[in-house]
């Protein structure tokens, strides 16, 4: 059935946390697939995806992830209501 | 403690582990990063792009019927197979295609509970292996647009207690202080809500983990905010897969009678000229 035949793995050491980024709440979600490190950060509201990274420690696929965040939040305008 | 009114609209990630092999059921991811599927995903699985397959790619609309017929050819679903769809962001995406499958009228399409988050959270297989698919026939039968909200009808809703306005964004999308999600690009001119709309944002439907919230605790939700069974219900959010999510809660999992998914949403009503806008909290 598989094109590929390259096998199944399981995720592993799926952490999940809550921090801040350039003034917002941010959700980080990390794990690992095979010998490599993912990272998703979503904004929390509404928790759309907004920066990924991987590496191969935790710590650095965060590090690219954070990155992307901070600059992609940095961008976003508030105004008065 | 009640329950939901369609739970065989639900499979929980057991259900899949079990039966991901059957020959009458398919597994689609349909995520917003639509990366994720090659990063590995539940064995069996095929992907579908929202932003490419899941629309019409010339103009605005939902994807035409003839483009959804050939689709579901390629994947290997028959007008009989058991469709069950997950994705990344607590099944944005996967809602916005399940939505779109109900208006062409597939009989047995249904939602991973918690979807690619809680698969990956709870250590199941994934694999990166794209499966073979065997092309089927398929016939879609003509959108049924009691599902969908257009503009005009939204217009006719605003501000009247006849129907009841459901904007699903975030608080702060909704007072008018961001024009989009935090970290994403602004899609529109103005910012605030439709007027008369309630602000109850998708995620207050979710458990952490993922799934769904009990019954009781939707109801309890929904009617909190007036939104009540016996109304017209209309749906709404940036660009409509949010709103899908809370389509597919109120219509199969609360069973009310007549909800639809306004998918022009905030890119269309935030851009109109001279539309009215409310800022600020609920009234």
């Amino acid at each position: 059935m598989n094109a590929g035949g390259q096998g199944t793995f399981r995720p592993k050491e799926y952490v999940e946390r809550r921090d801040r980024a350039s003034g917002w709440d941010i959700n980080i979600v990390s794990y690992k697939l095979g010998k490599v490190y993912h990272c998703e950060i979503d904004n929390v509201s509404p928790g759309a995806k907004i920066a990924k990274g991987e590496g191969d420690t935790r710590e650095e696929a965060e590090a690219e992830a954070l990155r992307q965040a901070n600059e992609r939040l940095a961008k976003t305008r508030r105004f008065p209501t | 403690m009640g329950t939901y009114a369609h739970p065989e609209m639900l499979v929980d990630t057991a259900w899949v582990t079990k039966h991901r092999s059957d020959p009458n059921v398919r597994l689609v991811e349909v995520d917003v990063d639509t990366s994720a599927y090659e990063q590995g995903h539940v064995p069996g699985a095929i992907a579908w792009n929202w932003n490419t397959q899941l629309c019409d790619t010339v103009r605005r609309d939902i994807i035409p019927k003839d483009n959804l017929g050939r689709l579901m050819e390629e994947s290997g679903i028959d007008n009989n197979t058991t469709v069950i769809l997950y994705g990344d962001n607590n099944n944005w995406f996967a809602a916005w295609a399940l939505w779109q499958m109900k208006m062409y009228g597939h009989q047995d399409v249904r939602l991973m509970n918690g979807g690619r988050k809680k698969w990956l959270a709870e250590g199941r297989e994934l694999t990166k292996d794209v499966p073979n698919v065997k092309e089927t026939r398929y016939k879609a039968k003509d959108p049924d647009l009691s599902l969908r909200a257009f503009l005009p009808e939204v217009q006719k809703y605003q501000s009247k207690n006849g129907a009841g306005l459901v904007d699903v964004r975030s608080p702060q999308e909704f007072t008018g202080e961001i024009l989009a999600p935090p970290g994403l690009p602004e899609t529109c001119q103005r910012g605030g809500h439709i007027p008369g709309a309630k602000s109850i944002p998708w995620g207050q439907a979710c458990n952490e983990d993922g799934t769904f919230k009990s019954a009781d605790e939707l109801k309890s939700l929904y009617e909190g905010h007036g939104i009540r069974p016996d109304k017209t219900v209309v749906a709404y959010c940036r660009i409509g897969e949010r709103s899908s999510h809370t389509w597919f809660v109120l219509k199969y999992l609360l069973g009310y009678r007549d909800v639809k998914n306004y998918d022009g949403s905030w890119t269309e009503w935030g851009n109109l000229v001279q539309a009215p806008v409310e800022r600020g909290a609920e009234r």
